[in-house]
C-alpha cells in the first residue's frame, strides 16, 4: 500500500549519490526486496513508472526487482523454515518462538549510469 | 558506456538516521512527540480533542494533522485552544520522518509538552516508518472487531500503547475485550493497554496518567 512512499525514498537516494558523483542520467535501479515487505511488486512498477517521468534524472529509468526469499529460525528446535507458507509457527516442532530471518528488505543494489 | 554503481542501501535507513536525529532535537527541548495511528475513522481527532481539554491547561499540547480523511481537524483542535498544523500528504499513505520534521518546524513549539502527529488514518503503512516520536499509540475502536490484531499484526507489534476506544458501544458490538487483549499481548507483552471512551470520559484518566509519567 504504500509503494509510492517507497518510489519516493529510492529516488530520493538515487538522487543524493548521482548528485555526489556529478551523474546526469540513471538508466536502471536495481531493487532488492524480500518477499514479505509488504510491497506488491506490480504497484511498485506501476508507481515507479509515474514517478521517473517527473524527473529529467530518471527519465525512462527502468526498476528491476530481485526479490529475496523470507526465512524463519525457530529459537526452539533450531531449524529454518519458509516463511510464507508456514507463518509464525515452526512446521518442525510447532514452536512460536521464531523470529524472521530475512524477507523484509527493501534494498537499493546498485544502478546504472 | 553503461556502468553499474554498487550501492546496498538499505531505503528506511536514511528515513531512520532522521528519525533518531529528530527524537534527539526533540527530547533536548522537552516536548515529547507521539505518533497517533488507527485507521481511519477509528477516532483519533475525537481522542485528541478529549485530551486537550483535560490537560491543556496544565501540559501545553501542539498537534500535527496528517489525516488526509479530515483537512477540517487542523481547525477543530485549534478551537479547543492548542496549536494545530494540517500538513498535505499528497495521497502518501503513511509519515516519514522528513515529513513529521518539516511539519514541525512550521509549528511555534515553545513551551510545548507534548506534539502529537495525528498520523494517516491506515492500520498498515505508517507501522513501517519510524516518524521521530518518542512513543508510537494506536487506537483500535470496538466497531472495527477484536480480530484486527490477527490481520494487521505488525502495528500491534510495534506500539507501546494500545487505546481500544468507543467502549460506550460495546453493547452493540460483538468484541470480545478479554480475547482481543490476549491476542494483542501474545504479539506484544509490553505493550501498555488502554480501554477509553471519548464520548464519555470513561477510562481517559489512566491514558493521561500515561502521557504525564511519560513527560521529559
Ligand atoms: N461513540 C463514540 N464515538 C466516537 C468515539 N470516538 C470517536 N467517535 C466518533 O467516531 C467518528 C470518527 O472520529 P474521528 O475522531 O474523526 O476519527 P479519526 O478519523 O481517527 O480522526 C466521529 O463521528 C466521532 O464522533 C467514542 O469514544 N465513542
Ligand atoms: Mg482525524
Ligand atoms: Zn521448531
Amino acid at each position: 500500500m504504500h509503494e509510492l512512499g517507497v518510489v519516493f525514498h529510492v529516488i530520493d537516494n538515487v538522487k543524493e549519490v548521482t548528485k555526489e558523483q556529478g551523474i546526469n542520467h540513471v538508466e536502471a535501479v536495481t531493487l532488492q526486496l524480500g518477499t514479505v515487505s509488504s510491497v506488491i511488486p506490480a504497484y511498485l512498477q506501476d508507481c515507479w513508472k509515474w514517478a521517473v517521468g517527473r524527473e529529467a534524472l530518471m527519465k525512462d529509468c527502468a526498476l528491476i526487482i530481485e526479490p529475496i526469499e523470507a526465512i524463519t529460525f525457530c529459537e526452539d528446535c533450531k531449524e529454518e523454515y519458509d516463511t510464507i507458507r508456514y507463518g509464525k509457527v515452526c512446521p518442525h516442532c510447532g514452536s512460536e518462538h521464531t523470529y524472521l530471518l530475512q524477507g523484509n528488505e527493501f534494498i537499493i543494489k546498485d544502478i546504472t549510469v | 558506456m553503461a556502468k553499474v554503481i554498487e550501492l546496498n542501501k538499505s531505503i528506511t535507513e536514511s528515513n531512520d538516521r532522521d528519525a533518531q536525529q529528530l527524537r534527539e532535537e526533540l527530547q533536548e527541548k522537552g516536548v515529547l512527540l507521539i505518533n497517533l495511528m488507527s485507521s481511519p475513522g477509528s477516532g483519533k481527532t475525537t481522542l485528541l480533542s478529549r485530551t486537550i481539554t483535560d490537560m491543556h491547561r496544565e501540559v501545553p499540547i501542539a498537534v500535527l494533522e496528517a489525516d488526509i480523511e479530515s483537512a477540517v481537524d487542523a481547525e477543530h483542535i485549534e478551537a479547543l485552544g492548542a496549536s494545530a498544523l494540517q500538513v498535505h500528504t499528497d495521497g502518501m499513505c503513511h509519515m516519514d520522518a522528513g515529513m513529521t520534521k518539516r511539519g514541525l518546524e512550521g509549528m511555534d513549539l515553545s513551551g510545548i509538552r507534548i506534539a502529537f502527529l495525528e498520523n494517516v488514518g491506515n492500520l498498515i503503512c505508517p507501522a513501517e516508518f519510524d516518524t521521530g516520536a518518542h512513543k508510537n499509540v494506536m487506537i483500535l475502536s470496538i466497531p472495527e472487531g477484536d480480530d484486527k490484531p490477527l490481520k494487521y499484526p505488525l502495528m500491534f507489534s510495534m506500539a507501546d500503547v494500545l487505546l481500544i476506544t468507543k467502549i460506550d458501544t460495546k453493547q452493540y458490538f460483538n468484541f470480545d475485550m478479554e480475547q482481543c487483549m490476549e491476542r494483542v499481548r501474545h504479539l506484544n507483552p509490553k505493550i501498555e493497554i488502554f480501554p477509553v471512551s471519548a464520548e464519555t470520559g470513561e477510562g481517559m484518566k489512566a491514558w493521561e496518567d500515561w502521557l504525564r509519567k511519560s513527560l521529559f
